[in-house]
């Protein structure tokens, strides 16, 4: 009888916990109760996201969501980072175990659907390309016929490759694997003669290589992977904030607003820059947040050229130039819609 | 008085104990108020994952089985491209698992038993090492040693151009796989294998003849060596018969890889490598365990009576053995089967990877891929220990 009562209590505690598991609040009350944003990045990718020697977070991906920690705290460093592979990624969104989802993610129609996401604007234009061994001896990812090659699971990368290779009538043994850890060490042991993912990411796992200058990136680019944030649907006012944020960095720097300078900008009196730093109008708190959201951003973290030349560009090992990644107003795809 | 009527108002005239006190009744309430509870929470957990999905706009429901998969695997044991559907991945990934656990199995048992019964040999070299492989392996994580087999065993094998030949370039070992040729049948070829089914029935209707007839007479037959003869002879026949109908494909080396022959892939190599020695060494102790458990008074008496050690051994200390050793061994197999879902970390496409990792990231439908991987365990664990149950239900002791 003992026994039967346990069983009883035991189910109403479990009823009641997931009674309040159904209940869900908004994202910024949230955050702001416990105090920081849980962001979930890559376990690795140089560049994007990636501890660096002090076992502090850097990257990309990292730098938006110290930005948005910044609208939100002041503070870039009220930030924790959820490493994820590709395969938990979405699922660790949808379940609200992060707050953003900051991993190289491409933005494609069925994620944006199905799976229950909102992608809040591109941070890197990017594409998928092929990796391979000098010493193979090709130049050309059409001569790729017969090989192996090593992927990681649940990724578009996974998809258009097989398209590629359908599409050219090419065949290949595909070596799947779960951990970006596990494809690097595979290919760098030979297992693959051939390594895909999207571009810039080939770039930055070649440089942990054994021997980095032994392999070269084919050319071709098979496809398009815009690489950005996503929040979960239903929350607009979270949604709105990793978004504005994107775009406040984008228009600093075509401002011309720097980490260096916006204390002095401050002053300015052209009413883009007012609206954007937060002495005109009220947009910060239209979102929730400080009216100085956007100069917390800026001064903290800094403007998108600058995160994008810190972690990515020309001076890091990476050396990616801007190409279409640089603003629209100077031939590339970099686009913010308006503060006002 | 009254009150004296009071108290026994709980015994009635015909002197029953009120349905309140009925130990028989009270158990039913609480058993059913359990079930009601359980069904409860059961129905709430499962209302409540749909309701969130449907609010999150997350997609749910199995339709996404009939779609397009879209991506390539890496070994199939059925038929499958990228444009099979998600449903023919789903199968590809279990006959992965399947064939993994039953070539562990297989390996697994033969080593078991072997190391086990070198425990308990008389010869010190060779007990010693019986010894020293059960407590190595079996107190290494397993994952541990699949990682081992994977990146230092096998991934620095040479590259297919530096392939390693064996018997004469047929056989080629490299970093991409164990090469074997393979045997291609032509027309006529069917017959070596009707041939191969025929002598493999006659082994077994031969040992149920002489298993009957020495019931009768006491005169035994070499079942043994007639079943392998026939099964080995008539093949043989049919193919000299029908003019040697296969040709031998060997693997070569063309552009990238080796092609042509069968190729085993390092993964499942590694795979087999790790969950078989590490399996086996528990049923090494289990094997041991059963075998002493037997008393040493079963072996006098058999050598009282005549028999010799040979038929001691098999017909009196194995089938008592065999009772202990059948239970554990189950288990064994089940945590084997399980173990298989390692394959993840060294990229062997078994259930979890393919179904558990590309179709559920792809679909997105994690509720539905996860409930039915965990159904797919459940099922093949269940039928292996129904299975077990009834051949231990065979060798059991029956008792007068």
């Amino acid at each position: 009888m003992n026994k039967s009562i346990l069983t009883a209590v035991v189910g109403a505690a479990a009823f009641a916990g997931l009674g309040a598991a159904a209940a869900s609040a908004a994202t910024l009350d949230d955050v702001k109760a416990k105090g920081f944003v849980q962001c979930g990045v890559s376990t690795g990718l140089a560049g994007f996201s990636a501890p660096n020697d002090a076992g502090d977070w850097t990257g990309l991906d990292v730098d938006l969501c110290r930005g948005v920690a910044a609208a939100i705290f002041g503070d870039p460093k009220a930030v924790k980072f959820s490493p994820l592979s590709a395969k938990e990624r979405f699922t660790a969104l949808q379940s609200g175990e992060i707050d953003v989802l900051s991993r190289n993610t491409t933005w494609t129609m069925s994620r944006d659907t199905e799976l229950g996401l909102n992608f809040a604007g591109v941070n890197y234009y990017d594409g998928q390309g092929f990796m391979v061994r000098k010493s193979l001896g090709v130049n050309s990812a059409l001569q790729l016929s017969g090989a192996s090659v090593c992927v990681q699971t649940g990724t578009t990368t996974e998809l258009n490759l097989t398209d590629y290779f359908k599409a050219n009538n090419m065949t290949y043994n595909p070596v799947v694997f779960e951990k970006l850890e596990e494809v690097n060490s595979a290919y760098d042991a030979n297992r693959c003669d051939v390594y895909t993912t999207d571009q810039s990411g080939l770039y930055s796992i070649r440089l942990g290589l054994s021997a980095p200058d032994d392999h070269m990136v084919l050319p071709e680019i098979i496809s398009k992977e815009p690489l950005g944030p996503a929040v979960r649907q239903g929350d607009d006012q979270w949604f709105s904030i990793v978004k504005w944020v994107h775009y406040a960095m984008l228009n600093a720097e075509e401002m011309g607003i720097t980490k260096a300078n916006v204390d002095e900008m401050v002053t300015s009196t052209d009413p883009n820059v007012m609206r954007l730093l937060g002495k005109e109008g009220t947009f910060g708190e239209a979102i929730g947040i400080g009216n100085d959201w956007a100069y917390n951003v800026i001064k903290q973290v800094g403007n998108y050229g600058e995160i994008f030349e810190a972690n990515v560009g020309a001076s890091t090992p990476l050396g990616i130039a801007r190409g279409v990644n640089a603003l629209w107003s100077k031939g590339g795809l970099q686009y913010a819609p308006p503060i006002r | 008085m009254a009150n004296s009527s009071d108290a026994a108002a709980g015994v009635a005239d015909s002197g029953r104990v009120s349905l309140i006190y009925d130990p028989k009744v009270r158990s039913y309430f609480f058993q059913a108020l359990t079930v009601i509870v359980v069904v409860y929470i059961l129905y709430t957990g499962v209302t409540n994952a749909v309701d969130n999905l449907a609010r999150a706009g997350i997609a749910s429901g199995f339709g996404f089985f009939g779609d397009r998969a879209g991506f390539d695997i890496g070994q199939t044991l059925i038929h499958y491209t990228n444009d099979s559907t998600y449903f023919t991945a789903f199968m590809v990934g279990l006959t992965n698992t399947l064939l993994v656990a039953a070539i562990g199995i297989f390996f697994a048992t033969i080593i078991g038993f072997v190391v086990g019964l070198a425990r308990l040999s008389k010869n010190y070299l060779v007990q010693k090492l019986a010894t020293v492989y059960v407590e190595t392996l079996r107190n290494i994580p397993l994952l541990l040693q699949l990682l081992f087999w994977y990146k230092a065993v096998l991934a620095v094998l040479p590259s297919p151009r530096g392939a390693h030949a064996l018997f004469g370039d047929s056989v080629f070992l490299n970093n991409r796989g164990l090469y074997l040729p393979r045997a291609i049948g032509e027309e006529g070829s069917g017959l070596v294998w009707i041939a191969l089914l025929v002598g493999l029935a006659m082994w077994v209707v031969i040992g149920m003849w002489s298993r009957k007839r020495q019931m009768e007479t006491g005169q035994q037959f070499p079942v043994f060596l007639t079943g392998l003869g026939l099964t080995i002879a008539l093949p043989l026949i049919a193919f000299i018969i029908t003019g040697a109908p296969f040709v031998v494909d060997y693997a070569r080396l063309e552009g990238f890889n080796m092609v042509g022959g069968r190729v085993i892939q390092p993964e499942f190599m590694a795979l087999i490598l790790g969950i078989s020695l590490y399996t086996a060494s528990f049923i090494a102790e289990i094997v041991r365990a059963g075998i002493l458990a037997v008393s040493h008074g079963q072996t006098e008496a058999a050598f009282a009576l005549g028999l010799r050690p040979n038929h001691t051994s098999r017909l009196v200390i194995v089938p008592q053995a065999m009772r202990v050793i059948i239970p554990p061994l189950t288990s064994q197999y089940l945590n084997l089967t399980k173990n298989s879902s390692l394959a993840v970390a060294i990229g062997y496409p078994d259930l979890v990877a393919v179904f558990g990792g590309t179709v559920l990231n792809q679909t997105g439908q994690a509720v539905e891929v996860i409930s039915i991987t965990m159904l797919v365990y459940l099922t093949i664990s269940l039928l292996t220990s129904s299975f077990m149950n009834w051949f231990n239900s065979r060798v059991a002791l029956v008792e007068r």
